[in-house]
């Protein structure tokens, strides 16, 4: 039976390999934000040999564009992009100690044998829910590449932010086992 | 001839514009409503209620209910007896969103395809004028998202496909798309004319209210038989798994060439935005 589970980055992997497939999480404390553009900046440092701007030892990436926040608030609304966009980027990553992403939608084979690899998890969180989510949103700071704009990494706080677990580091899939338990007709494949 | 001044179209479509981002249609929430009490799954009836909660964040504190705020689709009806005066119609609806979008805190997404700059105030729009008889005006301002958009297709069928080959035209387009155009989905389904007004009539099928059945008989018994096949695929909402897939699938038809099957298949998210307006 799936849990709800409330986590606070940095996470160990002993807090990792406790979450299932299907389970509820509820994340406070820190989330980094990145979309394509800083994740394209992000591998090619790691590639070159240099330091990432930020430590993802442990952390959380969100993949999210924001739209802007009216004045006097900390962010517009903010809810997952599709994720399967930063496949290519995500084991590199993973293998700098990165424990989770938030987004919405599929991962490749490759990300998801990269999660068993290094005991990760991917989340999903639901898309369409900007507003909701920027609530659980409490602060938010550019924090590397602000040149990319609404695709800088931010560093956000957020306070009992909803996602549930889709892929779990012994490789399985809530899209694949979820859709199989209701399906009524053939063919439903990746 | 009745004369509509520029700046009167420009103000109506940046009202629109920021009224589709803020505001779910009462449609669109009875739907939810409707799957947060029906749906099986409980992840699915979470993921309906954190829906209907976004729409009502969105509604009362201004918030766009996504973060992709669109790619600008308006559909403009100009009665013939309308003269537009001073300034361009064109310009001024592209005018309309820029002035939305700046000053409603909207999410500027669209760049140029091949260098992929964005272009800053997200327009151009696309926009389908119609002449109509009449003295009026109506816009329609729909911003699209790129999620469900990137997921829809066209298909050239062999007449001889038939219904079945559109029914698997449409099934085999919701399957594909899996979890990605953020389920569940409204289906518009384009049958007839040419390559590109397939795809048109598939989104101007995702106009009709939620709920108003297909007025054609024999469409609205179609439309039931295609929801049913997509809802037995199981995705459920945000491709968790669940009964509800698809909340509605929207036919529309005209005639075609003896030689072609054109279908289209507009995915749309349950963020589903259309505001109307008639000067």
């Amino acid at each position: 039976m799936s849990k709800t589970v409330k986590l606070v980055p940095p996470l160990t992997d002993e807090e990792v390999t406790a979450l299932e497939m299907g389970d509820q999480v509820l994340i406070s404390g820190v989330l980094y934000t990145a979309r394509d553009a800083a994740h394209q900046r992000l591998v090619d440092l790691l590639a070159a040999g240099r330091e990432l701007p930020v430590d993802l030892s442990g952390q959380i990436l969100y993949y999210v564009g924001p739209s802007p926040a009216r004045p006097g608030r900390v962010i517009g609304a903010a809810g997952p992009t599709t994720a399967s966009r930063m496949d290519t980027y995500t084991p590199a990553l993973l293998a700098v100690g990165l424990k989770a992403m938030i987004g919405k939608g599929k991962r490749s084979p490759e990300v998801i044998a990269a999660l068993v690899q290094y005991k990760a998890v991917y989340l999903g969180a639901t898309g369409g829910a900007g507003a909701l989510l920027a609530q659980r949103i409490k602060k938010a700071e550019v924090v590397a590449f602000p040149e990319l704009g609404p695709e800088a990494v931010h560093r956000l706080e957020v306070e009992d932010f909803p996602a549930i677990v889709v892929n779990d580091c012994l490789g399985r899939d809530l899209y694949e086992e979820g859709v199989r338990r209701f399906a009524r007709s053939a063919g439903v494949t990746r | 001839m009745r004369q509509i001044d520029a700046t009167a179209i420009t103000e109506a479509v940046k009202e629109l514009a920021m009224a589709a981002n803020y505001q779910l249609g009462e449609d669109v929430i009875a739907a939810l409503r409707r799957g947060a009490e029906e749906e099986e799954s409980p992840a699915g009836r979470e993921i309906f209620r954190q829906l209907l909660e976004n729409a009502r964040i969105a509604s009362k504190e201004r918030y766009p209910l996504c973060q992709d705020c669109g790619l600008t689709v308006v559909f403009a009806e100009l009665g013939q007896e309308v003269h537009i005066v001073g300034g361009d119609f064109t310009e001024a609806i592209q005018e309309g969103v820029r002035q939305g979008y700046a000053q409603g805190y909207l999410r500027k997404s669209l760049c140029h395809p091949l260098t992929r700059q964005n272009t800053g105030d997200n327009t151009p729009a696309v926009v389908h004028t119609e002449i109509v008889p009449g003295d009026r005006l109506k816009l329609t301002v729909v911003p699209k998202g790129g999620g469900s958009e990137n997921m829809s297709r066209v298909f050239m069928l062999k007449p001889a496909q038939g219904w079945p080959g559109i029914k698997e035209a449409v099934v085999t387009t919701v399957r594909e798309a899996g979890p990605n155009p953020c389920p569940p989905v409204i289906v518009g389904v384009g049958i007839g004319g040419t390559l590109e007004q397939a795809a048109l009539l598939a989104k101007k099928a995702l106009l009709r209210e939620l709920g108003r059945p297909n007025p054609d008989p024999q469409l609205a018994g179609l439309e039931a038989e295609l929801l049913q096949a997509v809802n037995d695929l199981g995705i459920g909402p945000q491709g968790l798994g669940g009964r509800f897939t698809a909340l509605e699938v929207h036919l529309l038809i005209q005639p075609c060439h003896i030689a072609s099957l054109p279908v289209g298949v507009n995915l749309q998210c349950h963020a589903a935005r259309h505001k109307e307006t008639v000067l």
